[in-house]
């Protein structure tokens, strides 16, 4: 069983981010949305926790747009995807756990 | 005008300070802190906005926000200049902890009418120290 969870409050704000890659499992994937983009970005405290993970985090490329960011402020490992790649990583997984 | 309006007009000015500790669009309270600033801005009161927290994220430059389907609602902070809103504190703290400086901010200038009508930047970054100070000097504080 794979799961696909989503984060979608700032790390700065909550602790869902930390929360969420402490029970993720190896093959889970961690789709970050929303202000949970806030969490790939590089140089901060979280930088390091998204990288050492050893489940595969993604961000909504959209989200991080409409913040003011782009794929060279996002820390190393953490994929960008579009619309279709979350719907493509809904359909990887067996199942979704979206962390409110 | 009536006695009870003059009054209330030549009453003294107070020192309100907009507090922003939010994020843009993931919730609604940053549009709601602009256009409240925004409407208050029309009372001639000495108006200050701090940005602490998340809230720095308000100011990032660069925001497209197209492929969500929201109003990117950032360029209305250049208006606040002329409205006489003019003294936007960034804490230096917070910029730091989200991996951002300065550079990372939208330039939002003034234009002072007392200096031959010069531009000057509106946004001062302050510590956390100086932050802790303007807080304090406050008759009014509205928090978002």
């Amino acid at each position: 069983m794979s799961i696909l969870h989503t984060v979608n409050k700032s790390p700065f704000q909550k602790n869902d981010l930390r929360s969420c890659l402490n029970h993720a499992n190896s093959d889970d994937a961690i789709l970050l949305i929303e202000d949970g983009v806030y969490g790939a970005l590089s140089g901060t405290e979280f930088s390091l926790l998204t990288s050492s993970s050893d489940a595969d985090i993604y961000c909504l490329k959209a989200d991080l747009a409409a913040r003011g960011f782009d794929k060279n402020r996002v820390s190393d490992g953490v994929k960008l995807v579009d619309y279709d790649g979350f719907v493509d990583l809904v359909a990887q997984n067996d199942a979704v756990n979206s962390w409110l | 005008m009536s006695e009870e309006m003059q009054q209330e007009a030549d009453g003294k000015i107070k020192k309100f300070m907009y507090v922003n500790r939010k994020a843009p669009y993931g919730t609604i309270y940053a549009l709601e802190s602009l256009e409240v600033v925004l409407i208050g801005a029309a009372f001639d009161q000495d108006v200050s906005l701090a940005f602490i927290d998340d809230g720095v994220f308000q100011l990032v430059k660069n925001q497209n926000t197209t492929d969500i389907g929201v109003k990117n609602f950032s360029p209305a902070f250049r208006a606040l200049g002329d409205y006489d809103v003019n003294k936007l504190f960034v804490e230096k703290e917070s910029l730091d902890e989200r991996g951002l400086s300065s550079d990372d901010l939208m330039e939002l200038t003034w234009e002072d009418e007392d200096d031959d009508w010069e531009e000057k930047p509106s946004i001062q970054l302050v510590s956390r120290q100086e932050m802790k100070t303007l807080l304090g000097n406050q008759d009014v504080i509205l928090s978002f």
